[in-house]
């Protein structure tokens, strides 16, 4: 097989491969639509759209397979901008975004899209500050770029440490998402699905490490972004809002802002005593009440949209396993250019999200539409089919607590996790679009945990092994000894993701803050601040890590009364600003770093010339 | 291989730095000015769209992506006048 093999005519035909691919995909889905009329089972379709995806991932993961350092750490460098902006996408939209983010506007309206403009605006500081001048210096890691700037062990070791804990947050919440929805799918219990999701993800990585990687995340965004986008087509056309609903979805905004005033949204409250008795049967369900399109008013409410966009934005140009992505371009003009595809293909989800949480919502409550269920008789909604799939679950509730037999806005709970997952039923659409919407979860949830895992496996093995316990070890050993770290990791993560100790975005939010807290300012000031040096840098690593933990143990568990709102899902604001004042404080109060470093920082400002790293080390 | 001058990097850097701060400010305005007086847009319609909403749903997103495309064409230039780019 000479697919996914190093060499040019690869590269040349990858657009033929990909476009191959995603004709099959089609074809297939075509064929699961043309079995759904034959009678096929919605569980079978289900099954098979999501083993028929995970077994192609596993094919090009295998096809991958390599022996070589470069390969295996940063796929040759040789991915082009475009491919590699769909394999970043990929790797950047998690079961979080696909699964949660239209059911968190869903529930909480405008001050929930400041994840939607955090999760875009991070790779504006991407490309001006950190991609272009790590990809000069030639990295396998982010924390071989820390080392090698600072130089010494020390620092190289902090990296690892803030790597590790911001992307093992990160990687529980996606092998919980794979876990549910491979339970769910498959009819299997949590805990099994979790080592089974765990499994499909490590055929991907395993053999052939970031070659394999990228290969099989651009597979998963074909997926990911055909299942998000094909429903909501589908529903603006059927529900009149024309071929091109990002558009014309106002109009749909203004009806339900006219619909929010007669179902009294925000007015009519589920009591505390009704809620109390919802979440001891059903925890973690909710009723709408929050409005679709009005912004809170005053300044705290402003403050708490900008400082949640502010975390999400530098802990997106934080992550490691997002910046290590574009260490596979060809060059730094290369990786610029990557970065803005990356953005566009990211946009393509994301400017979706709020019109599908729009549509599902003017599904549920016009009453002008079959669907609705707001001012429709109790017994008639408890018999639709999909109100009693999820509530078998525990995923939706109807009580009529005033005993009228009419449901209100406060009568209905919804676990906002479910809402993409459960649309194409509450908008009466065919099985097959919920089987494509599960395996565009799956992808989703595996591309971002494949990337996560590689980040700390490769951490563990190329700094902390191989640059710092045994620098003579051999390139076999050292890609021996990558494997077995990143099915460790792996095996560690599924244990505490089958624990269900965190729900899936709260942990994500806080990856993004210890990342920022830790790596931000270090990575930053390390090409644009020549004065900052080891100590400072470490201490910024330590002082940031330690002031945002702290916080987030004290507001979390601690009792402390957040400052100027900020909670836990904004800690990173805290930690960030500690690690920037130490840095500074400590750089300025040492010695400048020496002839031979500033030389290095002049180098890694200007595209031309050899990386600073060999181009294999 | 030409040599590069250090008067050359100087001048390179001084520009790619105001580069940067330009793009920032651009992105500094629509990640949080705009959506700090929300309620205020609101008022204002926009495609049928309340505009407070329509910014933070679709137009800083889409002044995001613009500006990356634009932004690797304008270092482009840059590196390519001090001489200082990849070779082709």
């Amino acid at each position: 097989m000479a697919f996914f093999k190093k060499g040019s005519s690869f590269v040349e035909n990858l657009p033929k491969i990909y476009g191959l691919y995603t004709g099959g995909f089609l074809l297939f889905f075509a064929l699961m639509a043309i079995s759904e009329k034959f009678g096929m089972s919605a569980k079978t379709i289900g099954i098979m759209f999501v083993s028929f995806t995970v077994v192609i991932y596993a094919v090009i993961g295998w096809l991958s397979r390599t022996m070589q350092v470069d390969a295996y750490y940063v796929a040759g460098r040789q991915v082009p901008p475009v491919f590699n902006g769909m394999a970043t996408a990929a790797d950047w939209m998690s079961g979080a975004s696909f699964v949660a983010m239209a059911g968190g506007i869903y529930l909480g309206g405008h001050a929930y899209l400041a994840f939607v403009v955090g999760w875009t605006g991070g790779y504006v500081l991407v490309a001006t500050l950190m991609a272009p001048y790590l990809r000069k210096f030639g990295c396998y890691t982010v924390p071989d770029f820390i080392g090698t700037r600072y130089g010494g062990n020390l620092a190289r070791f902090c990296a690892v440490i803030v790597l590790v804990i911001a992307s093992f947050t990160y990687v529980t919440a996606q092998i919980n998402a794979t876990g549910t929805i491979a339970a769910r799918t498959l009819g299997i219990p949590f805990h099994i699905g979790v080592w089974i999701g765990l499994l499909t993800i490590l055929l991907c990585s395993m053999l052939g490490g970031m070659r394999a990687v990228t290969w099989t995340q651009v597979a998963q965004y074909i997926v990911l972004i055909i299942a998000y986008l094909l429903p909501v087509y589908w529903m603006s056309i059927k529900q009149g809002f024309g071929m091109f609903p990002h558009l014309e979805y106002g109009e749909a905004v203004h009806r339900i802002m006219q619909l929010e005033v007669a179902d009294k949204v925000g007015v009519l409250l589920p009591t505390a005593a009704d809620m109390a008795q919802v979440h001891a049967t059903f925890p973690g369900l909710k009723a709408l009440t929050v409005l679709q399109a009005t912004p809170g008013e005053g300044p705290i409410a402003a403050w708490r949209f900008v400082t949640l966009a502010a975390c999400m934005m530098i802990g997106t140009a934080s992550l490691p396993h997002i910046l290590m992505r574009y260490f596979t371009t060809p060059s730094v003009r290369a990786a610029r250019v990557s970065v803005a595809w990356s953005l566009l293909f990211i946009f393509l989800l994301y400017f979706t999200a709020p019109a599908l949480a729009t549509f599902t919502k003017l599904q549920l409550l016009d009453p002008n539409l079959a669907t609705s269920i707001i001012g429709k008789s109790f017994a008639e909604v408890s018999a639709l089919p999909w109100i009693q799939n999820w509530s078998h679950i525990g995923m939706v509730a109807l009580k009529d607590f005033n005993g009228d037999g009419i449901v209100q806005i406060n009568e209905f709970f919804i676990r906002g996790d479910i809402v993409v997952l459960a649309t194409p039923e509450i908008a009466g659409l065919p099985y097959v679009i919920s089987g494509l919407v599960a395996a565009g979860g799956m992808a989703a949830a595996m591309s971002t945990a494949d990337g996560l895992l590689l980040a700390i496996a490769n951490a563990l093995s190329h700094d902390l092994y191989y640059k710092i316990i045994d620098p003579k070890a051999e390139t076999r050993t050292r890609l021996i000894v990558a494997r077995v770290l990143l099915l460790v990791i792996g095996a560690l993560g599924s244990l505490v993701a089958s624990f269900k100790l965190t729900g899936i975005l709260g942990a994500v939010a806080w990856a993004f803050c210890f990342a920022m807290s830790g790596l931000f300012f270090p990575l930053v000031l390390g090409v644009w601040w020549k004065r900052a040096n080891r100590a400072g840098a470490i201490a910024g690593m330590v002082v940031g890590l330690a002031t945002g933990s702290w916080y987030l143990y004290m507001v979390k568990w601690g009792g402390m009364v957040p400052w100027w709102g900020m909670d836990d899902l904004r800690f990173g604001m805290v930690g960030a600003t500690a690690s920037l004042v130490a840095m500074v404080a400590v750089s300025l109060m040492t010695e400048a770093p020496d002839k031979e470093t500033q030389a290095m920082v002049d180098e890694v400002r200007i595209p031309r010339g050899k990386t600073i790293l060999a181009s294999s080390h | 291989m030409a040599t590069i001058t250090a008067a050359n990097r100087e001048a390179h850097w001084h520009k790619t730095r105001n580069l940067m701060i330009g793009h920032l400010v651009i992105w500094f305005i629509f990640a949080f000015v705009v959506h700090w007086f929300a309620p205020q847009l609101n008022k204002i319609s926009f495609l049928d769209f309340p505009l407070g909403f329509y910014m933070a749903a679709q137009g800083s997103l889409i002044v995001f992506v613009v500006q990356l495309f634009v932004f690797a064409k304008q270092q482009d230039r840059i590196d390519r006048e001090f001489g200082v780019a990849e070779e082709d």
